[in-house]
Formats: structure tokens, sequence, C-alpha cells
């Protein structure tokens, strides 16, 4: 990290209630963020996607969470009365979930969905957020704007969704973005033009990332920093570069289960999963 | 052992006409394992189910072990050619029991023994008995797709379609299933036909394979080629290119191939 952290996540737990006692779905983990790319790996049920909700306080209920810190730009977001979270959340922090289909109103026309996000955060004009969402709809490479601009969310194909959410995300400018499998249900050259996207928004803006994914290489590459979550607890954390010498036993073992373009193996090692894991 | 030639498949009519497949030709040798891979949209899926009988609207010729296909097929034909789907969540009966969902096909086709062939077929996907009387809901989505793979088994086909069957899955647990679809092939001598957008479960799985775009095959090769990256047409280096990893220089590269 360069320089002042813009997160900062100390002994973060939620937990959730359940008939059968509480379940534990984050044990622990801590973790800066900076302007830099920082990727959260694991399995489903490893606790990633609710650290990523927890930050903006999204954890559905009756999930309790519970931090010995956790701060964006010095504002602690445990404590902060819901009205001054509405100014962080979405405008300064912003998050792009995993589905277009889900996410999108289906019955507002994708134009005046962006549109609406960018004045919801500023005092702009109805013609002043129109221009902007062309532009934003633009700078995510989407060919002729004013077109996609009128339509509705289930006349454009899911690469096209995911790339509209981004422009959303986006308009407001954000210092933070939290990405939550953003890429996952694209195709492998429409996931690598919409990475590049955000990359570069990231290094032209100075914005900083949370990118939560499964997907072991793709974070590799793509990120500065990674952290291994197994059963809620932050296993490992390495420099992305670095991940190829990852020490952790999970961590080894997820790398090698994967299938490779080259591989002669007769068959894939399998993750033995040791119970000493969960304390680790 | 399976032989598609010429294969067009429509959907809708008049304007808003969509020719899914157009003109898809290939064979596939008994005991062999043969990958479909292609981007979403490619067509891909669309064969496979037009092989498997669940898609009536096609023209062009399918022979399966030997046999000419019609539009609608005889019972005996599902004796022979199994699919597996790519959502395990959702194509079991939640409200039948393990048990159940296994007996189906066998009552159906008016076999035997239901008992003994449940019972070994739970224990050939590696699951065991314990699991025969549960509910879908109890079972993790790794499990849930070994049932799905023990339900397609349960008739001993000699043919099994394979559609994205990881790509739900975690990896550790897409490893257990590909090397249990890996046994199950060496074992009961079975011809695969996998569809898949992943080109390394493809390198893995496969001894053959074609890249299907727009509902055309660009190119056919064999496993080795994929493995040294020798890809003849552009399309498929691009593929190849963006199944490495994340790379700035190669997203700006990328253009589209009609």
């Amino acid at each position: 990290m360069s320089d002042k952290a813009l997160l900062e996540v100390e002994n973060l737990r939620i937990s959730f209630p359940t008939r059968t006692g509480v379940t534990q779905a984050v044990r622990g983990v801590s973790f800066t963020v900076g302007r830099e790319k920082l990727g959260i790996v694991g399995e489903s049920g490893s606790g990633k996607s609710m650290t990523g909700r927890a930050i903006l306080r999204l954890v559905p209920p009756p999930g309790v969470v519970t931090a010995d810190k956790l701060s964006f730009q010095g504002e602690d977001l445990l404590i902060l009365p819901e009205k001054r979270l509405r100014g962080i959340r979405g405008r300064r922090i912003s998050m792009v979930m995993q589905d277009p289909k889900f996410s999108l109103n289906p019955v507002m026309t994708i134009g005046a969905q962006i549109a609406e996000a960018y004045r919801v955060h500023s005092s702009a004009g109805k013609a002043e957020a129109k221009r902007r969402a062309l532009e934003m709809l633009e700078a995510v490479r989407i060919r002729n704007p004013e077109r996609v601009y009128g339509l509705y969310p289930h006349e454009v194909s899911g690469g096209m969704g995911q790339r509209i959410m981004i422009a959303m995300m986006l308009i407001p400018n954000p210092d933070l973005l939290i990405a939550d499998e953003p890429t996952s249900a694209l195709d492998v050259t429409v996931q690598m033009q919409v990475l590049a996207i955000m990359d570069e928004l990231c290094s032209s803006r100075g914005m900083g990332m949370i990118f939560v994914s499964h997907d072991l290489n793709l974070v590799a590459s793509f990120c500065d920093r990674i952290l291994i979550m197994y059963a809620g607890r932050v296993v490992e954390t390495c420099r992305a570069s670095e991940l190829h010498a990852a020490k952790h036993p999970y961590t080894r073992g997820l790398l090698d289960s994967l299938p490779r373009l080259d591989d002669t193996r007769a068959e894939l090692p399998v993750l033995a999963r040791d119970p000493s894991w969960l304390e680790g | 052992m399976i032989e598609v030639t010429d294969l067009r498949v429509t959907f809708g009519h008049g304007a808003d006409i969509v020719a899914a497949v157009q003109g898809v030709s290939f064979a596939v040798r008994e005991g062999e394992s043969f990958g479909l891979v292609g981007e979403s949209g490619s067509g891909k899926s669309t064969v496979l189910r037009a092989v498997v009988g669940l898609n009536h609207d096609w023209t062009g010729s399918i022979a399966v072990a030997g046999a000419a296909q019609s539009r609608r097929r005889e019972k005996g034909f599902f004796k022979s050619c199994q699919m597996v789907f790519q959502d395990p969540y959702g194509s079991l009966h939640p409200r039948h029991t393990i048990d159940r969902i296994l007996a189906e096909p066998i009552a159906i086709h008016g076999l035997r023994d239901a008992d003994a062939r449940i019972d070994r077929v739970l224990r050939d996907v590696g699951l065991g008995p314990q699991f025969r009387f549960r509910y879908p809901h109890q079972l993790s989505g790794g499990q849930r797709q070994r049932v799905a793979i023990a339900r397609a088994l349960v008739l001993e086909p000699r043919v099994l379609l394979l559609d994205e069957p990881t790509s739900a899955l975690d990896v550790s647990v897409q490893a257990e299933i590909l090397n249990l679809l890996k046994r199950l092939r060496a074992e009961h001598a079975l011809t695969y036909v996998l569809v898949s957008h992943n080109l390394a479960v493809v390198a893995t799985m496969c001894d053959r394979l074609a890249v299907m775009n727009r509902g055309r095959i660009v190119e056919e090769m064999d496993v080795e080629s994929l493995r040294r990256g020798a890809a003849r047409e552009d399309y498929t280096r691009q593929l190849l290119r963006a199944s490495q990893g994340y790379d700035r220089a190669a997203a700006d590269s990328f253009k589209d191939f009609a």
C-alpha cells in the first residue's frame, strides 16, 4: 500500500442465530484496503460475500455484525447513523453484485436507472444526469449508448447487463468499489473486457477495490493482494504475484485441484480438509 | 457412436427467427470423450439437447449407436443415452428422496431388481447407501451432482451427455466430480460428450474437441494441440488467451467474430 488505508477492518465477526444454535459466518477477519485491488478468495460458505456486505451494513437480519474496528476514511461504519451511512453507501463505497438479472430493476429503462443513481447522490438536474449516464455507458464500452439508454434490462445480454451495473456503481465516482463475483456469469472474453474497464477506472481515478471471487487464477492475475478465506477466517494473505508460492495447505490444495490447460495428470488431487484449518 | 451431420436448429418464427445451430457436423467414436466448447449463445447446449431428444425442431441427421434418430425418440433410446445437467440444484425433484429419484428411470424402463441397482449405482458414484433416503436439500452441491450422475447411470447407458457438469460447483468439488466422471468412463467404457466453456476442464476430460461460435463449428482439434496451444483459428486463439487469466493488453486486442 502506497498511501493511507481507505478501509480498516479489525476482528470482524458475523453470526446468524438459528434454531440449532449460532452459526458464525465470519470469525475474526482483519484487513485494510488502500487505493489498490484487493482480492478475497474462498469457496461457497467461506464468508467472503458476507465480509463485503458487512462493510456496507448490508448483512440481512437476523445476522449480527461485530468488529473491533470497521472504519472508512476515519468514519466508524458500525455506529454511523443510518442517515449518514446513506451518504457513504453507493456514494463513496459502492457495490457490484454478481447477477445483473436480479440486480437491475426490470420495469425501468437502463438509462433511467443509471441517471437515478447519479441524481440520488448529487444535486444534478435531469439533463445533466442523462448526459453523465450516457458518458458512463460509453466509459464501460457500450457501443451506441443512446440506444441502450432506452432499453429494458431483459433486452440486453448478460455481459452488457454487468457493464451497465458497473456503470451505475461508478457514476457517483466512489472511493471504494466492492465487487462481489462481478464477472462469474460472463464468458471468458467478455469477463476480460469488463475487468479491463474496472482496472482502467481503478488506475485513472485512484479508486480502491475489493474483488470477491472464487476464481483463484483470475484473482491472481487481476488483483494486487489476495486474502484467502476458509470457514469464516483469513487463512493466508499474499501478494497476487506470489500466490503460486502460497504456503497454507488449503491454498495449495485449491491451486492443485484446478484443472489446467496443459494437464496430463490422470487424476486431479482432491482437497483433504484438515480440521485444524478451522482454527488456523 | 454418435454421428451428427448438418444439424440445424432454429427458434421462433418469421422475422424473429433465430438460427441457433447452423449446419454442425461431428462424429464421436465409441469410448471417446468429445468436448464441445464455446461461449454463451454459441449453440453448444442446443446441439446436445437435439442429440438427446429434448429439442424436437431440428433438421439434418443424428445417429446414435448406429441408429438414425427421428425427432421423437423411442423409449429404448434413453436406455443407451443419458444426460447430466448443469445445475444440480434445479435438476433434482426437491420433494422426492434420492431413492425415488433413482427408482423412477428403472420403473419407466420396466427393469427388475431396482433395489440392487440403486444400491450399486450409489456406491458407484461414491455416495453409499446412507444417502438413499435423504432429500436433495440435505445434500451439498457436489453430492447432488453425484446423484444426478447416478440417475443417468442407473440405466447403464453407453453414452453420457454432460452439459457443464461442474460449472455450478466450487473448484475443490469440481476436481472430485471430474475424477469421478473419469473413473466411471474407464470402468463402464462410456462415451462422453462434454459441453463446457472452461477449456481447462475439457483439456483434462476429453480426447478431442470442437470449438463453436455463433452456431457453427469453428475448429476441431485433438487435446494435444489444445495443450500445446496450437489453434488454427483466430477465434480459438482468443478463447485460449482469455482462459489464461487477466491480461490488460490481451483484453484490448479482443474482437468480435461474426
